[in-house]
């Protein structure tokens, strides 16, 4: 029973809420509502009283509280990971996730003590997504069928189409952040046309960065549309492709009809926020095709773990103590190593 | 180990960068060289009024959903102040002298001036203060409020203030029309501060009225400042031991602009 598998995912269940709850913090311009950090009002995070989460505190101070939670799991995370993992790149991932989290909450107090400059805001939400691409990572690479099902053909066009798949998003989504957190968000009002037109009449760098943001939506679409056409065309028959490909295909569309909604309703911010949170989970389906797409290339004991005489064995990943690899043997392909390609 | 050290050093660095105290500068220094101060015993004045041509548009209520406390001290609802007429008279109208003084030194006020937050609303919403004179912004409320400025001549800061009866001090040291203030706790709150580098400013009230006594005789640039309706100005001549006068009439936007 692989227990790490399944903490992983709770780690990301948990990123995605966090991700909900920063969202909401600037959809609601509660980012000031808590002056000071770490302290809360002068109170320690975790003693502030609940009968004064009021107004823009509640969101505020619940980020900081959601945020707190997912360091601690974070730990946990690097720790258990350190501790069981026989693919060194594993537990380096592991430990990635927890620098990046600490980096993460740092940024986030110094963005507030500093007033809310745009780049480290920015720079906030741009290492969100990127902490939540290694949760993803991690569950994705503890798990049984990545460790134990058939890599399947390799196939460089699709690694090249998903890998531009995944960029794209992400790139959109620094465009988001950047619109949101200069202001941009309603600089053109109307949707689909601007001010009427196809391309808005008169220009800022408010405007400019909005249309960036619609503009960049419609090459993503694109990339997700032909990422998509791909996996059907020639990998119909495997469901580790078809399924995020398909889920990719309905969580872009989502997110193009909130995208309509986000501006129809004066940037509500409820909506705005699902918008934010949609984006991440279409940028950790692209990753994931991504990853898998890959897969193929890389060599058996990387994906795997396991090394001749090591003695581990996949069926009590988890419980089994981790061997040190041999001089050597790191990186180089095993035919027919031990376990063998099970399907 | 270095790598934690330097987390450590940013960290520290950014915890004493929020603690400055934006506003807590020393006040200005003595007068300039050649300056004269204003003979009361002929100085003029300059009265008059702001009014609104039209119909104001309806102020939009505000929800206060947010803080249960809010509600409590608004049984019958509260509506923005983004335009409060009487009698035809637009109140919260910043009126002041923009030029035309001269090379004048006035002594820095240490009365301190009042901002109050009761009701989960600021109290005055729009108010005057000179370079260096205390703003004591005070918390009435038995609810949490952080007082966010939001200048562009002078420091920001953001304060918070968790306990009633809270009281704290700040001061600005650059001349500054409008400085917005808000709460990020309950977003409607807002109120504008003009910071002044002379006595010569007012916020219309009792039908838009406003008065600006011990004027030294000569020609003024008046600009009257309102937080939707934007700004007017208009020159205007103050003899001495004269009571001069002034109307300034805004033109009320059309009924969906508001």
């Amino acid at each position: 029973m692989n227990w790490l598998h399944r903490y992983t995912k709770l780690v990301v269940l948990s990123t995605v809420l966090l991700i909900a709850a920063g969202g909401m913090v600037t959809s609601t311009g509660s980012g000031l509502s808590v002056p000071d950090w770490p302290t809360t009002y002068g109170w320690t995070m975790f003693s502030f009283p609940m009968d004064k989460w009021v107004g823009g505190i509640f969101y505020e101070h619940g980020h900081r509280l959601i945020a707190s939670n997912v360091g601690f799991l974070t730990i946990i995370l690097a720790i258990w990971t350190w501790r069981v993992e026989p693919r060194w790149w594993v537990r380096k991932l592991g430990f990635a996730a927890l620098g990046a989290v600490i980096l993460q909450g740092l940024l986030g107090g110094i963005t507030v003590l500093l007033f809310l400059p745009a780049p480290i805001s920015i720079g906030h939400a741009a290492l969100a997504q990127l902490f939540f691409c290694i949760t993803v990572s991690l569950a994705l690479f503890t798990s049984a069928g990545w460790r134990e099902g058939a890599p399947g053909a390799d196939d460089p066009a699709l690694r090249r189409v998903a890998a531009a798949t995944t960029v794209i998003i992400y790139v959109q989504i620094l465009l988001g952040a950047t619109m949101r957190h200069t202001g941009a968000g309603m600089a053109i009002p109307t949707f689909p046309l601007a001010f009427g037109h196809a391309l808005p009449p008169v220009w800022s760098a408010a405007i400019a960065i909005h249309f960036a943001h619609r503009a960049v939506a419609l090459v993503v679409i694109a990339a997700i549309l032909a990422t998509a056409a791909h996996v059907r065309r020639h990998h119909r028959g495997r469901r580790d492709l078809t399924r995020p490909a398909a889920l990719l295909v309905l969580l872009v569309m989502t997110q193009a009809t909130l995208g309509a909604f986000v501006i129809m309703s004066g940037l509500q911010p409820f909506i705005n926020t699902l918008h934010v949170v949609n984006g991440a989970l279409v940028l950790g389906t692209s990753l994931v095709l991504t990853l898998r797409a890959y897969r193929p290339i890389m060599d058996v004991a990387t994906v795997r773990g396991q090394r001749a005489g090591f003695g581990i064995r996949d069926s009590e990943f988890g419980k089994t103590r981790r061997e040190d690899p041999a001089p050597g043997d790191i990186g180089h392909k095993h035919a027919g190593a031990e376990g063998g390609a099970r399907s | 180990m270095s790598y934690l050290r330097s987390i450590a050093a940013v960290s520290l660095i950014a915890l004493s960068a929020g603690c400055g105290g934006a506003g807590k500068d020393s006040a200005p220094s003595g007068p300039p060289p050649g300056a004269q101060r204003v003979d009361e015993s002929k100085a003029g004045s300059l009265a008059g009024r702001v009014v609104l041509d039209g119909t104001a548009p309806a102020n939009p209520p505000i929800k206060m959903s947010a803080d249960p406390y809010c509600i409590s001290q608004n049984p019958n609802g509260a509506t923005s102040e983004n335009f409060v007429v009487t009698n035809g008279g637009l109140e919260n109208v910043f009126v002041y002298v923009k030029d035309g003084l001269g090379n004048y030194h006035f002594d820095t006020p240490t009365e301190p001036v009042k901002l109050d937050q009761q009701g989960c609303r600021y109290h005055p919403h729009v108010l005057g203060v000179r370079t260096g004179q205390p703003l004591e912004i005070v918390n009435s409320d038995a609810t949490m409020h952080n007082v966010h400025a939001l200048p562009n001549a002078n420091r920001e800061f953001n304060l918070g203030q968790a306990i009633q009866h809270q009281a704290d001090k700040r001061t600005f040291t650059a001349k500054e029309v409008m400085v917005r203030f808000k709460c990020d706790v309950h977003g409607w709150m807002q109120a504008f501060v003009g910071v002044m580098d002379n006595p010569y400013f007012a916020v219309t009230h009792d039908g838009g009225k406003f008065e600006l006594k011990n004027l030294p005789a000569g020609t003024y640039t008046i600009e009257a400042w309102h937080e939707k309706l934007g700004t007017q100005t208009q020159k205007v001549t103050v003899g001495e031991k004269q009571a001069a006068e002034i109307t300034f009439t805004f033109k009320a936007p059309p009924a969906s602009g508001s």
